[in-house]
């Protein structure tokens, strides 16, 4: 592992957010907006439910950490999409670059971009509507960690499948939170869905994040062994989207398809 | 096949599914020296070209760098290659000492910025430092281009057709460049042209490549008048026509 070759991946991101405002404004603003919307529907909530319930920490605390996730796996898809929009793959690939460091300043990337989506975030949850991480206690530092390990995995998993399949497929990128988060259970338990998806929900890691959230806000006693699973099988996903990325590579280097990749090539 | 030699290809080749893109080509490149890949569009040299830079594995046969055997020890033998390819222009969304900066790195060259600004000065590029690539004429871009593929004094330079976008006074400097690059640095280089006069001017010897073979291999300039040609270009013509398929490969 070349430090200097990870510090060259994140250094070509830094200078495409740097030098160009159209990439910048969206890591505050989306997310921005999502608070925004959010943060007003859990007091419109709070007005009219039961008192005692509070909905600022379940769903305002479960839109933020979804959306945390979701950053963090736009982070590395977005960096390596940034190499497809400009037909970089041959320029970058011909120099002895390892494709373990380049997964690797995709994700230095993503948690620079992260970083600030989630500072954003945090301010405008806590300052507006006074949405408190210190409610969640000292779980809120797996939660983090959980998500970023997951958005991680999607972030990796959807560059191979970009790299396989060409540049029209990002649009199959996009969505994959929204796909997902169904089967997580961000806004509502497990123990609501049917059985099958439940099954899929137990192997999917922010299921477990979700469900320690809602039962720390319930007041409920709180199971750690839950996030420990999470944690694993975050690990095991990053572990299998890396080596799904190394195959796709290996198999475009052996078909030819990275030396021709263009968007006209594989669209 | 030379022991010295810096690139070693032996028995390439290249198939894909029924298609024979690059089929038993072997060549070595030595120190210093320049070797002209020549052929007819769709005859396997930019395949050829792409197998030595490992961003397409071949079928069959070996590539060695300095040595290194690229199939196994990719990145090693990619940190002492380098190349330049009208098709594979530097991201325009970077500026010039951008793009140079980032691709310094990823090549580890040390003492980069004194590097970057000594390679701005050969290619002329220094009024255009902070300028966006993308935003450059195609003959800038090409300069920049070679400039990066100067970047890591690649002991190993492969050049795809490096002055195809340029005026012919740019060209000559451009050839000159590199020439004194080959020479001082004793590097060598693959350099793919059409332009068979240039092809005359700067290459030590040219391989011929038809159908994903090589026909011929030689001086160039006295290699027209071995087969009856008039010039390097008439020659050219005779191998793209096939006129040549009796005459073994000297």
């Amino acid at each position: 592992m070349n430090a200097r070759r990870l510090a060259a991946v994140a250094l070509r991101q830094y200078y495409l957010y740097s030098g160009s405002p159209t990439r910048l404004v969206p890591l505050f603003v989306w997310v921005a907006i999502d608070i925004a919307l959010w943060g007003f529907i859990t007091r419109y909530l709070n007005s009219i439910a039961s008192p005692g319930f509070d909905f600022v920490p379940a769903l305002l605390g479960a839109v933020l950490l979804w959306d945390f996730l979701t950053r963090v796996m736009q982070g590395i898809s977005t960096a390596f999409l940034e190499d497809v929009w400009s037909r970089n793959f041959l320029n970058v690939f011909a120099t002895p670059l390892r494709i373990s460091e380049y997964i690797l300043g995709l994700v230095i990337t993503s948690i620079g971009t992260s970083f600030i989506g989630l500072v954003t975030m945090l301010c405008l949850a806590s300052l507006v509507f006074g949405l408190s991480f210190l409610a969640y206690g000292t779980a809120a530092v797996p939660f983090l960690l959980v998500l970023f390990l997951s958005g991680i995995a999607l972030g990796i998993a959807g560059a191979a499948m970009v790299l396989r399949l060409g540049p029209a497929s990002e649009w199959f990128v996009w969505p994959m939170p929204a796909i997902l988060s169904p089967f997580a259970g961000v806004f509502y338990p497990i123990a609501t869905l049917p059985w099958w998806m439940q099954a899929i929900s137990r192997i999917l890691p922010p299921s477990y994040v979700f469900e320690g959230m809602r039962a720390i806000v319930r007041g409920a006693r709180w199971n750690m062994s839950g996030l420990v699973i999470a944690v694993v099988l975050s690990l095991l996903y990053i572990a299998a989207a890396g080596i799904f990325f190394r195959h796709v590579f290996r198999v475009a280097v052996r078909t030819g398809l990275l030396a021709r990749y263009s968007a006209e090539s594989t669209a | 096949m030379s022991p010295k030699a810096i690139l070693s290809v032996r028995n390439l080749r290249k198939a894909y599914r029924d298609t024979v893109a690059v089929d038993g080509v072997s060549f070595a490149v030595a120190p210093g020296e320049i070797v002209g890949l020549l052929g007819p569009n769709g005859a396997g040299k930019t395949t050829t070209v792409n197998m030595v830079l490992g961003v397409l594995q071949p079928t069959a046969g070996s590539i060695t760098i300095d040595g290194i055997d690229l199939e196994r020890r990719r990145s090693a033998a990619l940190s002492c290659t380098n190349f330049a390819a009208v098709y594979a222009a530097l991201p325009g969304n970077l500026t010039v000492e951008q793009n140079l900066r980032v691709f310094g790195m990823l090549y580890d060259v040390p003492a980069l910025s004194e590097r970057i600004d000594e390679l701005l000065h050969r290619f002329d590029l220094e009024r255009f430092r902070g300028t966006r690539s993308g935003v450059l004429s195609s003959g800038e871009q090409t300069r920049l281009s070679l400039a990066k593929a100067l970047l890591n004094h690649p002991k190993l330079l492969l050049l795809d057709e490096p002055t195809a976008s340029i005026d012919p006074a740019i060209a000559r400097t451009v050839r000159r460049t590199i020439r004194s690059f080959a020479d001082q640095n004793q590097s060598a280089v693959l350099w793919t042209s059409h332009n068979m006069y240039e092809v005359e001017e700067v290459c030590h010897r040219v391989l011929f490549l038809s159908h994903g073979r090589i026909l011929l291999e030689g001086d160039p300039r006295s290699l027209p008048r071995e087969h009856g040609a008039v010039n390097l270009e008439d020659l050219f013509v005779q191998v793209a026509n096939e006129q040549l398929h009796d005459t073994p490969a000297r």
